[in-house]
């Protein structure tokens, strides 16, 4: 086993606690505005869900760095270029269909990638997908079922499904990519080899498509740059929204 | 959604250990039985509450009608000899 550098880690970290921070900030809007007050429930549950695990691994991120930042410096504290997540968890709610692809786009990848990550050399990061993979079995379980009830409802439904499918979908191959940092940490065991899911995760795109009528989105077009801080105009305004109170009181609490 | 066309209305039991009955816990709203199983298991088992759900329509529910209180259950105020007091139950048997 080749050892890891302090770098690397900090930074796999750093992604994984974004991804689950700003999907779970984007979920967070739906509160009090959903279809369904039950709706309302579920999608704060998930949302809670996420931000249970952004806060295990940015305080991760920040022992590992070792400079002093907890989860709250790394979530409030940086600046949109200093975010690390994948372009697909910033994208805006839009319509309930939009949310929904949204979620189950990122459900169907997380939940292998969270099975993979539970046998991580780095003990915490185990930990934390350990933990992981029952939430998010229950979230793609409700995720891909409103992808069918939508897209084998009504025409209204169908419609809304399929354009928020063909819309999000793009977003999806930049869940898959590796790069130098992670090709480090996959071989000394720390990181999980996300090319390696992908068949997993088009098996269960397939079988939810199929089931809701729905046809695959054909797109060539592959969005990336949200591991280099490379974000869309949407993400200031939810960082904005996010980070002001920190920003105007730093440190406080309650 | 129009209110007009508001889902179904589906009535929660939960267990909440093995061995213990079901208890009806509340109501959700759903369209199908899959989305009241959710519906319910986001409502009302966020604390642990839970170790089965049960969901069921409401309008599968036959009730008593409260005007029919008197000649149902009046009847049984007086019959005292219809309660085990008169014996002692070992604190091993637990839950009746």
């Amino acid at each position: 086993m080749t050892t890891i550098s302090k770098d690397d880690l900090f930074t796999y970290a750093l992604r994984l606690g974004d991804d689950s921070l700003i999907l779970g900030q984007r979920l967070g809007d739906w509160c009090a505005r959903s279809p369904e007050m039950e709706l309302d429930m579920a999608l704060m549950n998930v949302a809670l869900d996420l931000f249970g695990r952004a806060r295990g691994f940015l305080t991760h991120a920040g022992a590992v760095e070792g400079a002093g930042r907890d989860e709250d410096a790394l979530a409030f504290r940086r600046d949109i270029e200093a975010f690390t997540n994948v372009l697909l968890v910033e994208q805006p709610n839009g319509s309930f269909a939009d949310t929904i692809a949204r979620q189950f786009l990122f459900d169907a990848f997380d939940l292998p990638f969270m099975e993979a990550l539970t046998t991580s050399a780095d003990e915490t990061l185990a930990a934390i997908a350990a933990k992981a993979v029952k939430e998010t079995a229950y979230h793609l379980r409700f995720s891909a079922e409103w992808v069918v009830r939508l897209g084998d409802g009504t025409e209204d439904s169908h419609r809304r499904m399929q354009t928020a499918l063909d819309a999000l979908w793009p977003y999806a191959h930049e869940l898959f990519e590796m790069d130098a940092t992670e090709d480090r940490l996959c071989a000394a065991g720390v990181a999980v080899d996300r090319g390696a899911l992908r068949g997993r995760f088009d098996d269960m795109l397939r079988t939810t498509l199929t089931e809701a009528t729905l046809t695959l989105p054909k797109s060539a077009w592959r969005p990336a740059g949200g591991r280099q801080g490379r974000h869309s105009e949407p993400l200031g305004l939810l960082l904005a929204e996010m980070q002001w109170m920190q920003r105007a009181y730093p440190g406080c609490s309650w | 959604m129009s209110k007009q066309q508001q889902w179904p209305l589906w009535e929660v039991f939960i267990r909440s250990k093995a061995g213990l009955a079901h208890k009806h816990v509340g109501s959700v709203h759903a369209a199908d039985a899959k989305m009241a199983l959710e519906n319910a298991r986001d409502l009302y088992t966020r604390r642990g509450e839970g170790a089965s759900l049960w969901v069921v329509p409401a309008a599968a529910i036959v009730a008593s009608a409260p005007e029919d209180k008197g000649a149902l259950f009046d009847p049984a105020d007086d019959k005292v000899y219809r309660h085990p007091t008169f014996y002692k139950i070992p604190d091993d048997v637990g839950h009746m």
